[in-house]
């Protein structure tokens, strides 16, 4: 076995391995350089006291262990309330904007996909045209229209309604007006931020890029879930209409089930883009009104560039890292492929018995 | 396939450890911590050329700073490059994590101390030669760790802005003018009308804390050693403000749908602000037809006037390989001559106080602003003292439902953790 091996390495395919090499080499140095070194050059500021001058792996940088994460994670201090309260927001951006985007995306792509739908190719752009604007042009855009006295405002008024402040509300929109809740939930906290500012929902302001997020992002997804919709060979669709299913069920148990895996990519990717939000943030609001705006992608920004505290930024960029890893596996392990459970595999299992019984009858007549 | 994983990991690292040395052969950064070599006075001395890395607050203040070290670069033969930047903290901090950083920079107060703590600045103050000329307030605000860094490049301080057509609509007089806070509230109280406020301010540290200033307070002390967020002036202060938000007479600028206290103002949705000298240029390009004055804050319980000053200086990075060239280059910047052509420029208040007459002379209507100086305090320059006010700040806007101690106890505790 290791002779014929050796013999052929030497032999005809001799020098294949080297230049295989040689071909990925430019893309592996690449990747090497600016992708693995910088994330292990970030890991090691995260446990060191490296001050942000020079290089970290100079002499006088020293190994601190896990005390930029122990501030962050259970410090006491500010730190740790402003790292729950960036925690606190970008889930609840989280909250509302993957589902929403999702349903809104594949909606749109369903209807753009339809054959009888004149103009199609002009729907299609126009829901992408969004994508493709630079986020930082859609986010002044997006402060103007929700300025207090913008556009959005002036809409709302012509329905009687007097609109909020937008930007400039920290208000949670899930505290309902109310200004103190109840005692037990103010008084115990996690992270920092009281049970009470976690239930509270995302901040007027916040909102403001939720709507944001799913006004831009929609038409990317819409663009995946399109794709996908083609790649259904319309004789299934058939095959389901000739059984009798309308509209709505060949929907959700025909064409549905078939998108799984763009589901899954649409969702995975939904997840890492809205918890790294961040140039929204720092063009928009940069965390203000008060605080209700600030993410950990824009905290760790401003840990490091901004108060000189390398090693925080580094280990809040960390923690976000074991957030996303854990938020995909989770999603993963729903969106598993399951086996049908025995109610809902009664019907085909009857109808499988039904076709052979027939079968093994009109091979019996034919006999 | 699985044949071939030990030496795909093999060559994957000797790729890896061949980059991992590429890098760090091509960045100076990584060469580790060369201390500078200088002469007798402890300054690098070279014949690089200078670069000057400025915060602009717009084309007028780029070229006149363009002009004043062109006009130094002739003489001292020294080259020298001003580069306008788009994002000041974050093109220091690249700087001075590569180990080559701008020579000479606009440096904030909030940014002293974190620069200062990782040895990436220079204390040069003590080598100025019109060390004496600063006002000490402002060498207070840029001295860390008992060392005085960088010369105040010149600053600015809050006071009282009027709406004087509102004020005569209002049947009030230069003798109404108020010099206490009852008639502050007075004066705000008859102010208040339809489609406008008497009073209104950011609701932030920024802007309150004049009034905790004027009250015997202030978050921090003079030269930010110590927290005073719960002394009994700062309560005082706050609820005077709660009292007035309450009342009706005071809104905060974003209640009012304004970005800050001079668009507040300029849209006549308020007759009286407080805010910075640097209202003029707002009024001047965006409101010329808003008629106002300024005039000096009203005095806290106590009789004592109190203001905040804002002030950046020009710092020197302790990595420059020209220090001496840059020094001379910040002396000439923060002479006289050269501060009173920067006002006339972009309206910034001299950081010298003997360039204080001519600029009275020359700036009449703003001469309160420039009275501040004698009894202004500047914002806290503990490191992550930044911080903490954000936190007091985003407290701030819910001050009319919020009570003003706990909010001031909280903030104690915060600077009190930094000071450990």
């Amino acid at each position: 076995m290791t002779t014929t091996t050796d013999r052929s390495r030497r032999g005809l395919r001799r020098g294949e391995t080297a230049s295989g090499w040689l071909f990925t080499a430019p893309m592996l140095i690449l990747l090497g350089l600016f992708l693995v070194v910088p994330v292990a050059m970030a890991l090691w500021v995260s446990v060191s006291d490296w001050g942000g001058r020079g290089s970290p792996f100079a002499g006088g940088v020293s190994f601190v262990g896990l005390k930029n994460y122990g501030a962050l994670l259970v410090g006491g201090g500010l730190d740790e309330a402003d790292f729950g309260m960036s925690m606190k927001n970008n889930a609840w951006y989280v909250v509302f904007v993957v589902p929403i985007q999702t349903a809104l995306s594949l909606f749109l792509a369903v209807l753009v996909n339809r054959q009888v739908l004149k103009g199609r190719g002009f729907f299609r752009t126009a829901f992408y045209f969004p994508s493709v604007t630079s986020s930082v042009a859609i986010t002044v855009l997006f402060m103007f229209l929700f300025s207090t006295t913008g556009a959005v405002n002036a809409a709302l008024g012509w329905l009687g309604i007097n609109g909020p402040n937008w930007v400039n509300d920290p208000a949670g929109v899930l505290h309902f007006g109310a200004t103190k809740g109840p005692t037990f939930l103010e008084q115990n906290d996690f992270l920092g931020v009281s049970f009470w500012d976690w239930l509270g929902g995302p901040s007027v302001a916040m909102c403001v890029y939720i709507i944001m997020a799913i006004f831009t992002t929609s038409g990317t997804f819409m663009l995946l879930f399109l794709a996908a919709l083609q790649n259904i060979s319309g004789e299934v669709q058939e095959a389901a209409m000739v059984d009798g299913a309308n509209g709505w069920q060949r929907f959700w148990r025909v064409t549905l089930p078939q998108l799984r895996p763009t589901l899954f990519t649409v969702l995975t990717l939904g997840l890492i883009g809205c918890w790294q939000i961040f140039d929204q943030i720092y063009t928009g609001t940069r965390g203000q009104p008060a605080k209700t705006t600030i993410t950990p992608a824009y905290q760790s920004y401003k840990s490091s560039f901004i108060d000189q505290d390398w090693g925080q930024g580094a280990a809040i960029a960390y923690i976000l890292f074991v957030v996303i890893i854990v938020f995909t596996l989770f999603q993963r392990w729903v969106l598993r492929e399951r086996k049908i459970s025995r109610r809902r595999g009664l019907p085909y299992q009857a109808a499988v018995t039904e076709a052979s019984r027939a079968k093994t009858a009109s091979r019996g007549g034919a006999r | 396939m699985s044949r071939h994983t030990p030496r795909a990991i093999l060559g994957a690292s000797a790729v890896l450890i061949t980059g991992a040395l590429t890098l760090t052969a091509c960045g100076s950064g990584f060469s580790g911590d060369s201390a500078p070599t200088g002469g007798s006075s402890g300054l690098t001395s070279s014949d690089k050329p200078l670069n000057i890395l400025i915060g602009s607050s717009g084309d007028a203040e780029t070229t006149a700073v363009n002009a004043a070290v062109d006009a130094w670069s002739k003489d001292s033969g020294t080259k020298a490059k001003v580069t306008a930047a788009s994002d000041l903290n974050q093109q220091l901090s690249q700087g001075f994590a590569a180990g080559s950083p701008a020579d000479v920079f606009y440096l904030s107060t909030d940014a002293l101390a974190g620069y200062a703590s990782n040895g990436s600045l220079l204390a040069y103050g003590d080598q100025l030669k019109n060390k004496d000329d600063f006002y000490p307030s402002l060498v207070k605000s840029f001295t860390y760790d008992g060392k005085f860094y960088c010369a105040p490049k010149d600053f600015s301080t809050l006071q009282l802005v009027i709406n004087t057509d509102m004020w005569q609509a209002a049947g009030l007089t230069d003798a109404d003018i108020p010099t206490d806070w009852d008639q502050l509230t007075a004066v705000a109280k008859k102010l208040t009308a339809d489609g406008h406020v008497g009073l209104s301010m950011g609701g932030e540290y920024a802007r309150v804390g004049a009034f905790m200033v004027a009250a015997g307070g202030g978050l921090m002390n003079a030269d930010s050693s110590k927290a005073t967020a719960d002394a009994e002036g700062n309560v005082k202060a706050l609820d005077y403000l709660k009292g007035m938000l309450t009342g009706g007479e005071m809104k905060f600028a974003a209640d009012l749908g304004a970005g800050w206290g001079g668009e507040a103002f300029g849209t006549e949705k308020a007759a009286m602000v407080v805010e910075g000298n640097w209202i003029t240029g707002a009024m001047q390009n965006d409101y010329p037809d808003v008629h106002y004055k300024a005039v000096e804050l009203p005095a806290g319980p106590d009789g004592k006037k109190g203001t905040l000053q804002f002030t950046n200086c020009w710092g020197i990075a302790a990595d420059s390989p020209n220090q001496k060239a840059a020094l001379d280059l910040v002396e000439h910047l923060t002479a006289t001559d050269q501060q009173l052509a920067f006002s006339k420029a972009f309206g910034v208040m001299p950081s010298i106080q003997s360039a204080a007459d001519a600029w009275k002379s020359e700036n009449a209507p703003l001469v309160p602003f420039l009275d501040g100086a004698d009894y202004s305090q500047g914002m806290p320059t503990a490191k992550g003292a930044a911080d903490v006010v954000t936190d007091f700040n985003g407290k701030l806007g819910s001050l009319a439902t919020g009570d003003p101690k706990s909010i001031l106890d909280a903030t104690q505790k915060n600077l009190e953790a930094l000071l450990k």
